[in-house]
């Protein structure tokens, strides 16, 4: 795999603490004492030191690296056929909101990417966990155990489609660096004989740990099936013993049997018994049901279902699991109390969505309560508005937080996967709290360890963008980025314009090139110099009656690439933003994953984008204000991000 | 004897309940599925037509009905695969490189969108056959976008789009 696009961060950067004056070398040498090499060491040192600040003076003054050039921050519109449908000839046959089904286009002129393996190889992801090849879906079972992270995987050994499915499974100190391991399980059993599915982990007080997950029988029932390490004290957890006596559970009568997947974690009842739930459907009503169990062996059916809502199908991957209304850590799945809040998630099948509502739970009456019905599961609020689906999260006793892991699938063709071999990712994974400001909401975060890739920054500070604007920053190559950044929309341009009853939905908004007032502005990512591919992620703000502003947050990728057999949809949602808040953004870039999170992580967006042109070192970064109104400040850390390097491990294991 | 009349009568009611009630678990109401089912697709005339000419149809149920269209897609596939093929000698040089891709496109269809769909319909898992039919009528589509206008593969492009769409929709039905 080409990873040479890491090639010009070689070059030693600001973050190693470098003299920047000849005078700075004098204190290795007195602290020597006598010593006959002491003027070779000291001319060495010399050479040395003036060779990194001529690097370090070259590349930009200091920290700060200026914009290309006074024209760019002039009034300088945006040229209005940079704007147009970049795909050629494909008119108004590619529809935004179709699920990834392009309507039939009676076209002529149309023009076919035949992706070259360069641009395929570009597309793997320096530092998001996926496989060498092949396909990957669901995240399974993750958990921390004796030092090290672990996570599995639905993986189909041959090839890049779903199918064939095993437990993959790899193993971190970090959640960032994975180191691949054998197999987990696979479908040896004649309960899962045709396929090991997704489940989840329960670590018990003593240190067992419980793994319940779905098989398809060979008579292709959905069932429930438990397993647990062969051996405690390896670490690793590379051998996995199925229980003998499987399944534990299957279908109940009334659901069908084919609609009885994904267990949950358990969590400890105040009778001392173990919780699970498992989604399913009654008609299109999406239910979770409830079981407990004393020894994950033999299963009570608890009567009634855990939570209903009508019209949304079939539940797939329930998640259910407390957070603290009054700290910023994560809690125990078994955690309860006055400052406990709850959160019940599920994967919607019909939509391949993520939603998730905040609520309490009665225990005795087995009972779910949103906290806002007209936000009910499945009905309200998503983890993310773009390519994110099957999440799960875990909580991490070594750093008290809940973290949580998404399926992140692929936007292009499946030939295209078929020619660069592999489909599929995971979001890297985020901290969930609970949003003590707005009190309805989620936090989610990228996992602090993600900040230990970053390498040399690039700060802007206080950059004023006019209506119309597009400014190049001159950061090098864009392929891999943490980007942190603060919006400013200049006071005086908010009173004086006209408020609006606008309602603004990203998804069908036409995206950045569409003006409004106040927005939309933000950074073009994977842009090319030429602007023929960018990805806008942008801000847009209305204000409506009482003056009161309503900010959207979203991902276009409509114009980012000029292949016409990928997802151009455009992604994103409301989100709240308080009194006294700037508006602010962070971007994951990872080559063709784009992670963006608003205000702290309240509105969170991930993408996959296939550029053809704005790769390598034609990947580029730009701010962009294309409002008609207002004039907008930004300050932004813009760091270029290390490899993880999580496929050039292997673990070779002696049989 | 006169008592033998009303009871035979009886006899022949009981008979004729019970003969039709058989009929109807023999052909519940296969005929009206297949109709319903195709009702909810974009082309329905395509949609019977095909259903109706697979001997399995009026027995199955909607997985399988979406599963005879998958099989119906394959066919197709296969089908443009082997125009492809004897397209690919005799084609004049700004074609060559097309018909190469869209032999890429079709073998993406038959090795990765079909095998796919199939497992997941019979494992229950749809939303997987929903994604290989959409990917095969995408495939189709930029196969047939590839020839600016002048293709000699439209009829087969049509026809695996077309049979493409029937078949996502029975799978969303699924869903």
């Amino acid at each position: 795999m080409d990873r040479t696009n890491n090639s010009n961060h070689d070059v030693p950067f600001s973050y190693v603490s470098l003299p920047i004056g000849p005078h700075e070398d004098e204190a290795p040498v007195e602290s020597r004492g006598k010593w006959k090499a002491r003027p070779v060491v000291f001319c060495g040192l010399l050479v040395l030191v003036s060779l990194v600040a001529f690097n370090g003076y070259k590349g930009s003054n200091g920290n700060i690296t200026t914009l290309t050039s006074n024209e760019d921050l002039k009034q300088k519109t945006i040229p209005s056929h940079k704007w147009k449908p970049v795909s050629r000839g494909v008119s108004a046959g590619v529809s935004e909101k179709s699920n990834r089904l392009f309507t039939k286009s009676n076209n002529i002129g149309g023009m076919l990417f035949p992706w070259n393996n360069t641009m395929l190889a570009w597309q793997r992801t320096a530092f998001h966990f996926q496989p060498e090849e092949n396909w990957m879906n669901d995240p399974n079972g993750p958990l921390y155990y004796k030092g090290w992270y672990h996570f599995f995987y639905q993986y189909n050994p041959n090839g890049a489609f779903w199918g064939d499915i095993v437990w993959g499974h790899a193993v971190s100190r970090d959640l960032i660096h994975w180191i691949h391991l054998p197999l987990a399980m696979v479908a040896d059993e004649w309960y899962d004989q045709n396929g090991v599915w997704t489940g989840s982990a329960t670590i018990l007080p003593n240190g067992d740990i419980i793994m319940l997950y779905t098989g398809a029988t060979d008579a292709l029932v959905q069932v429930q099936n438990l397993a647990y390490p062969a051996d405690l004290s390896d670490p690793l957890l590379i051998d996995w013993i199925k229980y003998p006596k499987n399944p534990v559970l299957v279908p109940p009568p009334e659901i069908e049997v084919y609609d009885f997947r994904d267990p949950t974690t358990a969590w400890l009842t105040s009778q001392g018994k173990w919780r699970i739930s498992i989604g399913s459907k009654m008609n299109k009503t999406g239910i979770a049901l409830v079981y407990d169990t004393k020894d994950f062996k033999t299963f009570e059916r608890i009567e009634g279902i855990l939570h209903a809502v009508p019209k949304t199908g079939m539940w797939e991957c329930v998640d259910f699991f407390p957070v603290s209304t009054k700290l910023d850590i994560g809690l125990d799945t078994s955690a309860r109390g006055d400052d406990v809040k709850y959160v019940m998630k599920v994967s919607l099948d019909d939509d391949r969505h993520d939603y998730y509502a905040l609520g309490t739970y009665d225990e005795n009456g087995v009972d779910f309560v949103p906290d806002d019905t007209n936000k009910d599961v499945g009905t309200g609020l998503r983890y993310d508005y773009g390519v994110f689906y099957a999440s799960k999260t875990f909580y991490d006793q070594s750093k008290e937080r809940r973290v949580l892991w998404s399926w992140i699938g692929e936007s292009d063709s499946e030939d295209a996967d078929v020619a660069k071999g592999w489909a599929s990712l995971m979001g890297i994974p985020r901290t969930i709290v609970f949003d003590k400001k707005t009190g309805s909401n989620l936090l989610q975060w990228p996992v602090e360890e993600v900040e230990r890739l970053r390498m040399k920054r690039c700060k802007f500070h206080n950059e004023k963008v006019m209506p119309g604007s597009v400014v190049l920053l001159n950061i090098g190559s864009a392929s891999q980025l943490d980007i942190e950044a603060e919006f400013n929309i200049d006071k005086k341009d908010i009173e004086k314009i006209k408020q609006t009853n606008e309602e603004y939905n990203c998804e069908t908004s036409g995206g950045a090139a569409n003006r409004g007032a106040l927005g939309p502005f933000g950074l073009l990512v994977l842009a090319d110099e030429g602007l023929s591919e960018y990805t806008p992620i942008y801000f847009y703000v209305v204000k409506g009656s009482n003056g009161n502003l309503k900010t959207s947050f979203c991902s276009d990728q409509s114009r980012s690439s000029l292949a016409t057999d990928v997802d151009k949809s455009i992604f994103g949602s409301t989100v709240p933003v308080l009194e006294g808040e700037k508006l602010s953004l962070r971007i994951l870039v990872d080559h063709s994953i784009v992670e963006s999170f608003a205000q702290g992580g309240r509105t969170c967006v991930t993408s996959r984008v296939y550029p053809t042109t704005a790769i390598y070192e034609n990947a580029q970064l730009f701010l962009f204000n294309n409002a008609t109104e207002a004039t907008v400040t930004a300050s932004l850390n813009v760091w270029h991000m290390n490899s993880a390097f999580i496929n050039d491990k292997q673990v070779k294991l002696k049989s | 004897m006169t008592m033998l009349k009303p009871l035979a009568f009886l006899i022949l009611i009981v008979c004729t309940t019970f003969v039709v009630t058989q009929c109807r678990t023999i052909q519940p109401n296969d005929a009206n599925l297949i109709q319903q089912t195709c009702k909810k697709t974009p082309n329905y005339a395509l949609c019977i037509q095909y259903l109706n000419s697979d001997p399995k149809a009026p027995s199955a149920d909607v997985t399988g009905l979406a599963l005879i269209m998958v099989n119906v897609m394959k066919n197709k596939a296969n089908i443009a695969i082997n125009k492809i093929h004897q397209l690919i000698g005799k084609s004049p040089p700004d074609q060559k490189a097309t018909l190469n891709s869209c032999a890429s496109k079709y073998n993406a269809i038959v090795v990765a969108d079909i095998p796919s769909a199939i497992e997941a319909l019979q494992k229950g898992n749809p939303k997987f056959a929903e994604q290989g039919a959409n990917d095969a009528a995408n495939e189709a589509n930029s196969c047939e976008n590839g020839f600016s206008g002048k293709s000699p593969l439209t009829a087969e492009n049509n026809a695996m789009y077309d049979v493409s769409v029937i078949t996502s929709a029975i799978v969303r039905l699924l869903l």
